[in-house]
């Protein structure tokens, strides 16, 4: 009786501790990000974020249906804005943490020119993208092919990851040739750390407006609205830009 | 009831079951003898190999795989140099992964069936003076007949059943390597659930089927002693 009453103890010592522990999902494109700031607001706040990735709409299905989750970094503005008007979320937690940029890109350092006329060219086997339906990188793409007028001609070429990270992972095995993915995936402190790429001009496609939202989950945790906040601190913001993110 | 992309995704996982269980009908046959047969030290190695998909997360095989296979890989080098280019991504791609994925459902049925046929009848045909050739297709095919019906609807049903290596290589391509668990998988994270339920009923009831043929006639494994 006694050891159990000390389990139960050491449980509950175990659920307290967990009180300062926020829970976020993180939409795949921000993930190295993600990974820095969370360090950083571990180290200065003494909070720990959980991170868990995937593509945006998959993240949102999880949170619809009672994923545990407190604070999402979406990879659009219209998901955090939809789960707001679901009751998901916070009212009045939405901002925008990062502008994405969207980038074609080969593992191969020769491959891709600097004004993306390989796509014209036609001059590749497969090009990777994320899901358009699910994944708001793969959304811009198909965006700025469209008004190109490129679709029909790269189209059959797609080869589809489920989220931005699996389309980088189809590029950087170098089973495709080339990839959208985000500028994030492979950009460092002002430059690209492999391979070749055309950054795609901005005017091209809607702004890729990344949103965080306070989830409903979270709205009693300290550690979530102090990770919201921690993301607009100017370290935070450092390291947002040093991935090739804008902001606004 | 079900749409075109869906007929279209259950009609390449059924060409895609039905190729892989063929040829693992030829590949799967030599090596659960050679595990029933053996009594050499690699006999446990070998039957080890053979049973890592059983337990392998498919992610694991799904990325060696893909690396594998890719252009930089010896599998995609090989391809390459023959001229098929590389594998991932298309129809023959899965079906390469298929048959590694689906390797134990066709050879642990068949080693269990050569091993309970015993060492008598073969002694027996050897006394009459048949040739090992003949011995084994009148004396030990017969005999194996139920493990080879088990080993190909397991391999059949193992192979429609498969998700995440297919996930890991195939690239969603519609009509090459978006077979129905993938295409489930879509719906779903679309949220398309109507659409995700219709074709998971299917999936559901297939399964359901193939397993209650399986246990409600399957007979007993022929004994040689």
């Amino acid at each position: 009786m006694k050891r159990l009453s000390s389990l139960i103890l050491a449980l509950l010592a175990i659920a307290t501790a967990h009180a300062d522990e926020v829970q976020v999902a993180v939409a795949a494109n921000f993930t190295a990000p993600a990974k820095e700031i969370a360090a950083e607001f571990t180290r200065q706040t003494g909070h720990k974020a959980v991170l868990s990735f995937g593509s945006t709409g998959k993240l949102y299905a999880q949170i619809s249906n009672g994923a545990p989750f407190e604070v999402f970094l979406a990879a659009n503005d219209n998901t955090p804005a939809k789960l707001e008007k679901e009751g998901k979320a916070v009212t009045g937690t939405r901002f925008t943490y990062a502008v994405g940029t969207l980038i074609l890109w080969s593992a191969n350092p020769g491959l891709v020119d600097a004004k993306g006329d390989i796509l014209k060219s036609g001059n590749f086997k497969h090009l990777a993208i994320a899901n358009p339906k699910t994944a708001p990188y793969g959304a811009a793409a198909i965006e700025m092919l469209t008004g190109l007028k490129l679709l029909a001609a790269v189209q059959p070429k797609f080869v589809q990851g489920e989220s931005i990270a699996q389309a980088f992972q189809f590029a950087s095995t170098g089973n495709a040739e080339l990839s959208f993915v985000a500028l994030s995936q492979v950009f460092k402190d002002g430059k690209l750390t492999s391979g070749s790429g055309w950054i795609v001009p901005g005017e091209l496609h809607e702004p890729i407006l990344q949103d965080a939202v306070v989830l409903a989950k979270g709205k009693d945790n300290p550690a979530a609205a102090a990770f919201s906040a921690y993301l607009k601190t100017p370290r935070a913001h450092a390291i947002i830009t040093s991935f090739g993110y804008a902001l606004r | 009831m079900l749409t075109d992309t869906d007929l279209q995704a259950i009609w390449l996982t059924i060409r895609l079951a039905g190729i892989a269980t063929l040829i693992l009908l030829v590949l799967g046959p030599p090596i659960a003898w050679l595990l029933a047969r053996s009594r050499s030290w690699w006999k446990g190695p070998l039957g080890a190999v053979v049973a890592l998909p059983l337990v392998l997360p498919p992610s694991v095989l799904g990325f060696y795989l893909l690396l594998a296979m890719g252009p930089n890989g010896p599998v995609g080098q090989l391809t390459t140099a023959l001229g098929i280019g590389t594998l991932p991504f298309t129809f023959w791609g899965l079906v390469v992964a298929s048959v590694f994925y689906s390797l134990p459902f066709m050879v642990q049925p068949l080693q269990n069936a050569f091993e309970s046929i015993g060492e008598r009848p073969l002694e027996v045909a050897a006394t009459l003076r048949a040739s090992p050739f003949d011995t084994f297709f009148s004396v030990v095919l017969p005999l194996a007949r139920p493990g080879f019906i088990t080993a190909g609807i397991l391999t059949f049903a193992h192979t429609v059943g498969e998700f995440g290596v297919v996930l890991m290589i195939g690239g969603n391509i519609p009509g090459v390597t978006r077979v129905a668990s993938v295409q489930i998988y879509d719906h779903v994270e679309e949220m398309a659930y109507a659409d995700a339920h219709r074709l998971a009923a299917v999936m559901l009831t297939f399964s359901f089927l193939v397993l209650l043929a399986m246990y409600t006639r399957r007979p007993k494994p022929a004994r040689g002693d």
